[in-house]
């Protein structure tokens, strides 16, 4: 939270600044600092904590409306005091460590899990003037930050001593060997026509509207689409979320690394799983969506973490979605999705992008030159490699008994 | 400013050497994933935050999971520990290699002349980074990702071996 806010923007979208100067103002130089980032971190907290709260509720009643069921609607209006149902049972709850398991990691793995989900909170652009923390190479920090989670998962099913635990660990490992490339090669080009791997850069690059109606993010490019469905099914085996939560796989694992842990511990994991999946929908939202950018001119009276709240809830129930719709891979499918298809067209999709940032003066009938070779770059080895990956296993039969 | 640094050094060091005498691989794996984020502290401690993330990213991130993945797949058991020292002569072979090295190193580092007040360190950013990768830096950026490529096809030409296919193993 450091630019400071111009008197000339509307009053709604400097409030966030204008409130903290308001509380810290009189503080000394040196003091301000501090308390300014404690103010941060516990906003960002409270926040996703909140989020994540009602996050769990509204997938719980989703699933259960997809499934033709109502879901949790005992407690408080519409089940709204679910969360804190579950909060307290957890609380509550014996934390159990099995005699052979291996304590320190055990008890190592919820804690870290947890600290490196909330560390990409801080580089992600909220609002106008709400980023926590400006950094020259802030998506290079939270791809960072965001891979030593993977190491904890692995410590839980490794520390567990149970066999359901260790063959979750294992997938783990295979899981973020394969969807790591593919998830980093996504945001390169971003980076490529952005000229920056700072995010508020990155959200200042997708600035403007064309015609006065279209606006410039780089999901309305071939590459940024591409990209952007690169990215949001890497960020989905990333999290460990349907169709990809192989590690936890409750139907054939038993929640795999999961399964040793009980109480507070459990809920520390789940409420990392969330988060997770909120950082990187909030990166996806700021890399392709045009961070908190308003889709239109007139729109702007909206403060701009408004806009940036909607984008990243719409993504949150894309997730939810998925997860109701589509069935679990197989774990070599799972690989054999992410080497065979998704790395070849991230590489191919880097090259889009560099025809399209050469390309950028053309104008005319050479614009749609330009959109069909993008186009054409961007379909034909989708196509290719998908025929390839789907090779010999044609539409199935199935005879009944 | 400089507890900073030896508490930095004094984590990496620690946990380098804990990695090192331990019996446990898997701890030792775990131990060394940590003492390469002390290197990477270091390096956002000396104002470098490109390669600081980077090596986080790199080391912490993918090459700690590839040695964890080598460990547990080539383990028979969980109890297997690392051997121990065979004999005390090999140990004291080992102690002797590690003492003739650390002399060199330290003979180097006594050599050296450090000024008292070092100049601010240059701010250097990422584009300026990219600029000189690309630019001057080049042929060696190209020659090691040649050979990088090359020790990765070496690796499963050496894998792979030439077995005959299992049909159950068709997608």
């Amino acid at each position: 939270m450091s630019p400071a806010a111009t008197t000339n923007e509307p009053i709604l979208e400097r409030a966030p600044v204008l409130l903290r100067d308001w509380l810290t103002g009189s503080l000394p130089e040196r003091a301000r600092w501090v308390v300014n980032s404690l103010i941060a971190i516990a906003v960002l907290l409270a926040v996703f904590g909140l989020l994540f709260a009602f996050l769990t509720l509204a997938e719980r009643k989703i699933l259960g409306r997809i499934q033709n069921r109502p879901g949790p609607n005992r407690t408080g209006w519409f089940g709204l005091l679910q969360p804190f149902a579950d909060g307290i049972k957890m609380l509550t709850k014996e934390d159990i460590v099995p005699r052979t398991a291996d304590p320190v990691l055990h008890f190592l793995a919820p804690v870290a899990v947890l600290a490196f989900s909330i560390l990409t909170f801080a580089v992600i652009p909220y609002g106008r003037h709400l980023v926590p923390v400006e950094l020259d190479a802030s998506v290079l920090y939270f791809f960072a930050a965001g891979t030593a989670t993977e190491l904890a998962v692995f410590m839980a099913g490794w520390s567990s001593h149970n066999k359901y635990a260790l063959l979750a660990a294992m997938r783990a490992l295979a899981q973020l060997i394969s969807y790591e490339l593919p998830l980093l090669l996504s945001f390169v080009p971003v980076v490529l026509a952005a000229g920056t791997l700072s995010t508020t850069g990155i959200v200042a690059a997708q600035a403007g509207w064309k015609w006065h109606s279209v606006p410039h993010w780089f999901v309305f490019t071939p590459w940024g689409a591409a990209g952007f469905v690169i990215f949001m099914i890497s960020a989905l085996a990333e999290s460990n979320r349907s169709p990809f939560d192989l590690p936890e796989a409750e139907s054939e694992l038993i929640a795999g690394h999961l399964t040793e842990y009980s109480g507070f511990k459990y809920a520390l994991f789940f409420m990392a799983e969330y988060f997770g999946m909120c950082a990187l929908s909030g990166m996806a939202v700021t890399l392709f969506l045009g961070g908190w950018q308003a889709p239109l001119p007139v729109l702007e009276v909206i403060p701009s973490y408004a806009w940036f709240a909607v984008k990243l809830l719409g993504l949150l129930l894309g997730f939810i979605w998925i997860r109701a719709t589509l069935p679990r891979l197989r774990i070599d499918q799972l690989t054999r999705l992410a080497w065979k298809f998704m790395v070849p067209l991230a590489l191919v999709n880097l090259g889009t992008a560099a025809f399209w940032s050469l390309t950028f003066a053309w104008a005319g009938p050479l614009q749609l030159l330009r959109w069909g070779v993008a186009l054409a770059l961007v379909a034909g080895p989708f196509r290719l490699l998908g025929r390839g990956l789907s090779a010999g296993l044609g539409p199935r039969t199935y005879r009944y008994a | 400013m400089n507890t900073v640094l030896v508490l930095i050094a004094l984590l990496t060091v620690g946990a380098a050497v804990a990695a090192l005498s331990g019996r446990n691989l898997l701890h030792s794996v775990l131990l060394l994933a940590g003492a390469w984020t002390g290197a990477a502290a270091f390096y956002l401690w000396a104002g470098a935050e490109f390669v600081a993330f980077a090596q986080v990213l790199v080391y912490v991130g993918a090459i700690s999971m590839v040695v964890l993945f080598a460990v547990l797949l080539t383990r028979r058991s969980r109890d297997d520990l690392a051997p121990g020292p065979a004999s005390r002569v090999r140990a004291g072979y080992a102690l002797l290699t590690g003492a003739a090295v650390a002399a060199v190193l330290l003979a180097a580092g006594a050599r050296t002349t450090l000024t008292p007040a070092s100049p601010p360190p240059p701010v250097v950013s990422v584009s300026q980074i990219g600029g000189l990768l690309m630019g001057p830096y080049a042929v060696d950026l190209l020659a090691a990702g040649v050979l990088l490529t090359l020790a990765l096809i070496g690796a499963v030409v050496l894998a792979a071996g030439d077995r005959p296919g299992n049909p159950d193993d068709a997608p």
